[in-house]
């Protein structure tokens, strides 16, 4: 499904991206996880075209994403993305959040994607809520309003930069039931978490990131109770204790 | 002082005509509204595209932008006025020139709509590019990400934020587009400030003129700036503390 081959990028002269390769099968969840600032939102972004890349290849469900002729829109539109700060659109309801991009981008009716949109607020336990502006629920509720919003694009992939880092700790669970959910029913996804319990949960593997490089990519059993790399061990031991 | 007040002088006939002194004013009083509001219109459609314009990723369009702000920006207003009215037309082809000199209709209201327009644009771009600019940059790749195109980003995410942020200081630039318009006078609009020039020399009422002037350029202002108390009021966002960063 998602597929990076030797991805390299520079911000001027410093490389935040180190020949990166790896994958997401249909199906799967990857958690890729790294200290601050080793390159994981920049990789994460690269996927959907959000970020240009200078060298390497991706590829998402067979469209090449750096590819000059590509239709970004359209690859984006098939591409869930959720973000650390939920970037819900403030100024418009709950249900014209979920409706916006499903009547412009997929040119559904009105009617078609309220009706859409609210399924998927019941799915996230947010029925109630449509008529609400973002300010006016908590963190955990924007955030899962937004992915409710992701899905509402009927997308073949999500991706996830740090969805629950901006949370207050008693609102994370309520996230991640949803992104485990999520996993259960088969949703491809490549998450950027520490959340190591959801990683053992429904990762198939970890991806683990220093400096810009993919240092390890392992199933997650084997990098959680025997990383290679003094580094992953490390940064595991820090988390884990926090 | 030695002055004979005379309040009355404003339902006094004009001299050799059968209108009243505030016929007068009230006509430069609806030239006054038609040149702002004709401006207001310009001003707010340039600049908001300009402004757009000016806050892309990419290099071109930004330089186009500026080129467009520091051009308006730093000449004054009055030589803007007879640049546009005595010097653009003798750059213009030959038959377009002829035209604009010798027929076109409501030359000196459409020239002075047009260069006010174009002034206050700039002023409005600067605006609308910092409204934009305070916007957290994760609600564009938000937008993005969903597969809205670059415009369809500005026009249903981008913009509407940025123009609520902007909203105060754009109404002061609407206040100063009714006090500018009087510069139209220069090139002839028979606008407020025009009409009180010419009530001054014929009633030789200067002072009440002027007092009167001044009021209905008051109110103006005044009622620009209660409209748009009412735009923000409006168009607030429940829950909303602005989140800039
Ligand atoms: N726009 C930018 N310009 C320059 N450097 C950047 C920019 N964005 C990110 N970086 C740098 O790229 C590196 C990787 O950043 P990021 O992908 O955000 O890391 P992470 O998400 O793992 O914390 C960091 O060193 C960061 O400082
Ligand atoms: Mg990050």
């Amino acid at each position: 499904m998602i597929e990076i081959r030797n991805l390299s990028k520079w911000y001027g002269q410093t490389r935040v991206l180190a020949d990166c390769s790896t994958h997401v099968a249909k199906g799967e969840v990857v958690v890729v996880c790294g200290p601050s600032g080793s390159g994981k939102s920049t990789l994460i972004k690269c996927v959907n075209g959000l970020e240009p890349f200078a060298r390497g290849s991706i590829t998402v469900d067979g469209v090449s994403v750096g590819d000059p002729g590509t239709d970004l829109p359209r690859l984006r539109a098939r591409v869930g993305m959720v973000f650390q700060h939920f970037e819900l659109f403030p100024h418009m309801s709950v249900e014209q959040n979920l409706a916006l991009a499903q009547i412009k981008v997929l040119g559904r009716s009105k009617d078609e994607a309220a009706a859409r949109g609210v399924a998927l607020l019941d799915r996230v336990g947010l029925r109630e809520h449509a008529r609400k502006f973002p300010g006016q629920l908590s963190g955990g509720q924007q955030q899962r309003v937004a992915i409710a919003r992701a899905l509402a694009m009927d997308p073949v992939c999500l991706l996830f930069d740090e969805p629950t880092s901006a949370l207050d700790p008693e609102m994370i669970g309520e996230v991640l039931d949803v992104m485990v959910e999520l996993a259960r029913t088969g949703m491809t996804m490549m998450c950027v978490s520490h959340e190591m319990g959801f990683a053992r949960k429904v990762a198939k593997r970890v991806v683990f990131m220093d400096h810009g490089e993919i240092v390890e990519d392992a199933p997650a059993a084997q990098f959680f109770e025997a990383p290679a790399s003094e580094r992953a061990r490390t940064f595991l031991a820090r988390i884990l204790h926090h | 002082m030695n002055y004979h007040w005379n309040w009355g002088i404003f339902l006094e006939q004009v001299k050799g005509g059968d209108e009243t002194y505030l016929d007068w004013l009230l006509t430069g009083l609806g030239w006054t509204l038609a040149v702002s509001l004709t401006a207001w219109v310009i001003a707010l459609t340039l600049g908001i595209c300009i402004g757009a314009l000016r806050s892309m990723p990419s290099r071109l369009p930004v330089m186009l932008g500026n080129a467009w702000v520091e051009l308006f920006r730093n000449i004054p207003l009055l030589v803007q006025m007879f640049l546009w009215f005595f010097v653009m037309p003798e750059f213009l082809p030959r038959d377009w020139s002829l035209w604009v000199k010798q027929d076109m209709p409501a030359k000196e209201f459409l020239t002075a709509a047009l260069c006010l327009g174009l002034f206050t644009s700039a002023r409005v771009a600067e605006q609308v590019r910092a409204g934009v600019g305070s916007l957290p940059r994760g609600q564009r790749d938000a937008a993005l990400a969903l597969g809205l195109t670059l415009p369809q980003t500005y026009r249903h995410v981008i913009l509407p934020q940025a123009l609520r942020i902007v909203i105060p200081p754009l109404t002061s630039e609407f206040m100063n587009v009714f006090k500018n318009s009087s510069v139209a006078f220069a090139i002839g609009v028979l606008e407020l400030t025009f009409q009180a020039r010419q009530m001054q020399e014929d009633s030789e009422q200067g002072i009440e003129t002027f007092l009167a002037v001044t009021l209905l350029y008051f109110i103006c202002a005044f009622a620009a700036n209660r409209g748009m108390v009412l735009i923000e009021a409006r168009t607030r966002v429940p829950g909303l503390i602005a989140r800039t960063g």
